[in-house]
């Protein structure tokens, strides 16, 4: 029997083969435009940051250009960029997380009281603040994989459990990057350490962000696991039938993404130069801003880690550039809060295209 | 009972199945013999226990009396992979492939193959270019000519081309048997074409096929034998050059049986 080629074959182009389901009519330059930002999830907010970064140099005194400045967003992007990760891979198995600020919170706070007022050494209370936010993730990760109940719900009940914890534990007491580096635990605030490279001043914990990003861009797309992950958050249903483990998938994506809090923790205290319950109060939904705005999908299986940096500079370059162009904080709030919605609002408009 | 005995031993073979849920025995007692290089056709009516016996020839579903037999030896499946550990791979209705993974992505998904030397042993890097000539070259035996490009995401794949994914997945790693459940079901007359050549294809290049269908003319066109489920049990199996669609629909729905006519 003669098998004739079904006509969405004749390229081999992927992107024109994508085309064949769109209706031609409406114009092919959009479904275009549409398949090519589908086909690169972190080629629009490379865009809107390139955009952004032109945008403010000309608007403004000339200082948003400077080195330092530069230096400055960077350093304001670490805490949120290293938490982002793990939020990127919780997204990606079609999860959430909303106790990762208060996971940060605790492991930074663990990891100061220990070495200053239970004498650890410092490198075993850095590990000890590991351990404890991967246990948290791995916590989370239990009661969304093994007892099946929502990611929101769980992180919400956690996120006030975790919380209360650290206020527990710490009595409200703050400990200060002084204290730390007087009793011998400078390894503790090491991430805050500047380095100088001419006017543009970046930190230890700038450059282990940057290393971490490279690291799980690495493992997600070059490793088993990282397939499984993004297998499980596009069809769990399909993953498991492929004889993929979902439970223990989502699982270690919960722990892993706790131990990446735990390197938060430590970047989180050398930046804030203190452990205390006040530091990283907004992580949590920063880091939702950035997987939005980076184009990763919050219904799982689609989008790439480094739009997430991508996403988090784009906030602070915003707030950044608008507070130098002289707009106050209430309307770069709702500058922010509008970018959002329009990335979301793209994210479904790319999908919508593809059905 | 059968119509038909091939003098050959079969290659799977199961015995006396029996399952229930609850008051329901969704299987009672039943029967199926696939022989080397044939396609077997499962038919019956909704309700006859066809998807209860695949399920359990699949590792899907553990039956709760009866035995199953590959190559002559005692099989006990307890889950998917243990089927599939034993060269019977099973291709689903919902296909069982990830939309936004790429074609060879999906051919490898959970036995993905790690590069050779440290990066695999070490950094745990799998080898893309090398499961994507696998992939190519699964692809190629099928003859499925149009698909060119193994890093296309699977959803920019039409349905039959999704299929054709599937059943090729389930040919490069099925050594023993492939099962196909309603696998024209959702396609068009050119896709469904394009199926039924690869379980041709299949049975040309050795390997068995059973194909569960509701599709009578499907059924006729590619099978050997018909195995006809009916009240959980199996009540024939005939050949579709002795018995017309309209005799096989009979023995189906209790007008008639096999030999009577």
């Amino acid at each position: 029997m003669a098998v004739d080629v079904v006509a969405a074959d004749e390229t081999d182009d992927p992107e024109i083969a994508a085309d064949a389901g769109v209706d031609r009519g409406r114009g092919n330059l959009v479904s275009s435009i549409q398949s090519v930002l589908h086909r690169y999830p972190a080629l629009s907010p490379a865009l809107v940051l390139l955009a952004a970064y032109v945008v403010f140099t000309f608007l403004g005194d000339g200082r948003f250009a400077r080195l330092d400045t530069t230096g400055r967003m960077l350093q304001q992007t670490a805490v949120v960029g290293v938490l982002a990760i793990g939020q990127t891979i919780i997204v990606l198995t079609a999860g959430i997380d909303l106790s990762i600020g208060v996971i940060a919170i605790f492991s930074h706070l663990f990891m100061a009281k220990l070495a200053m007022n239970n004498g650890w050494p410092s490198i075993l209370a850095l590990l000890a603040g590991f351990a404890a936010a991967t246990l948290f993730g791995a916590l989370n990760g239990a009661l969304v994989s093994k007892v099946k109940l929502p990611p929101f719900i769980v992180t919400l009940g956690t996120l006030n459990i975790f919380l209360a914890l650290g206020l527990i534990y710490s009595q409200a007491r703050e400990i200060s990057g002084d204290d730390l580096r007087g009793s011998g635990n400078g390894l503790l605030v090491w991430t805050g350490k500047t380095i100088s490279l001419g006017s543009l001043r970046i930190t230890t914990g700038v450059l282990m962000v940057v290393v971490l990003y490279a690291v799980f861009a690495y493992v997600l797309s070059n490793t088993a696991w990282g397939r499984h992950i993004y297998a499980v958050g596009d069809d769990a249903d399909a993953a498991a039938l492929a004889g993929i483990d979902v439970n223990r998938v989502k699982l270690s994506a919960y722990a892993v993404a706790g131990f990446v809090y735990g390197l938060g923790g430590w970047i989180l205290l050398g930046r804030a130069d203190t452990a205390s319950t006040n530091n990283a109060g907004g992580a949590n939904l920063d880091t939702i801003t950035a997987v939005v705005i980076g184009g990763t999908s919050l219904f799982g299986g689609r989008g790439l880690i480094w739009g997430t940096l991508l996403g988090a500079l784009i906030v602070t370059v915003y707030n950044t550039g608008l507070s130098l162009a002289g707009v106050n904080q209430d309307y770069r709030t709702l500058a922010i809060g509008i970018l959002v919605i329009v990335a979301v609002a793209i994210d479904q408009w790319i999908r919508k295209a593809r059905k | 009972m059968s119509a038909v005995e091939p003098s050959l031993d079969p290659i799977l073979a199961a015995r006396g199945l029996v399952k229930r849920f609850g008051r329901v025995v969704a299987l009672s007692g039943a029967d199926l013999e696939l022989y080397p290089g044939e396609v077997l056709a499962v038919i019956g009516d909704n309700g006859a226990g066809k998807s209860s016996l695949i399920k359990c020839l699949s590792g899907a579903m553990v039956p709760d009396e009866g035995a199953i037999e590959l190559d002559g030896q005692a099989v006990q499946f307890r889950r998917p992979q243990d089927a599939r550990a034993a060269g019977i791979e099973t291709v689903y209705q919902t296909l069982a492939v990830a939309p936004a993974l790429d074609i060879a992505a999906n051919m490898f998904l959970g036995r993905e193959q790690r590069r050779p030397g440290p990066l695999g042993s070490i950094l745990r890097m799998i080898d893309k270019p090398g499961m994507r000539r696998s992939a190519q070259e699964a692809v190629q035996r099928l003859g499925i000519a149009t698909i060119q490009n193994m890093n296309q995401a699977v959803e920019t794949l039409s349905g039959g081309q999704r299929q054709a994914v599937a059943v090729a997945r389930a040919a490069a790693f099925g050594s023993k048997v492939v099962i196909l459940d309603e696998p024209t079901a959702a396609l068009g007359v050119k896709e469904s074409g394009l199926v039924l050549q690869m379980i041709r294809d299949l049975r040309e290049n050795g390997l068995p096929v059973i194909l569960i269908s509701h599709n009578m003319p499907h059924v006729f066109e590619v099978a050997d034998r018909i195995h006809i489920q009916r009240l959980g049990r199996r009540a024939a199996v005939i050949k579709p050059d002795e018995y017309s669609m309209s005799d096989a629909v009979a023995i189906m729905t209790g007008a008639a049986t096999a030999g009577g006519g």
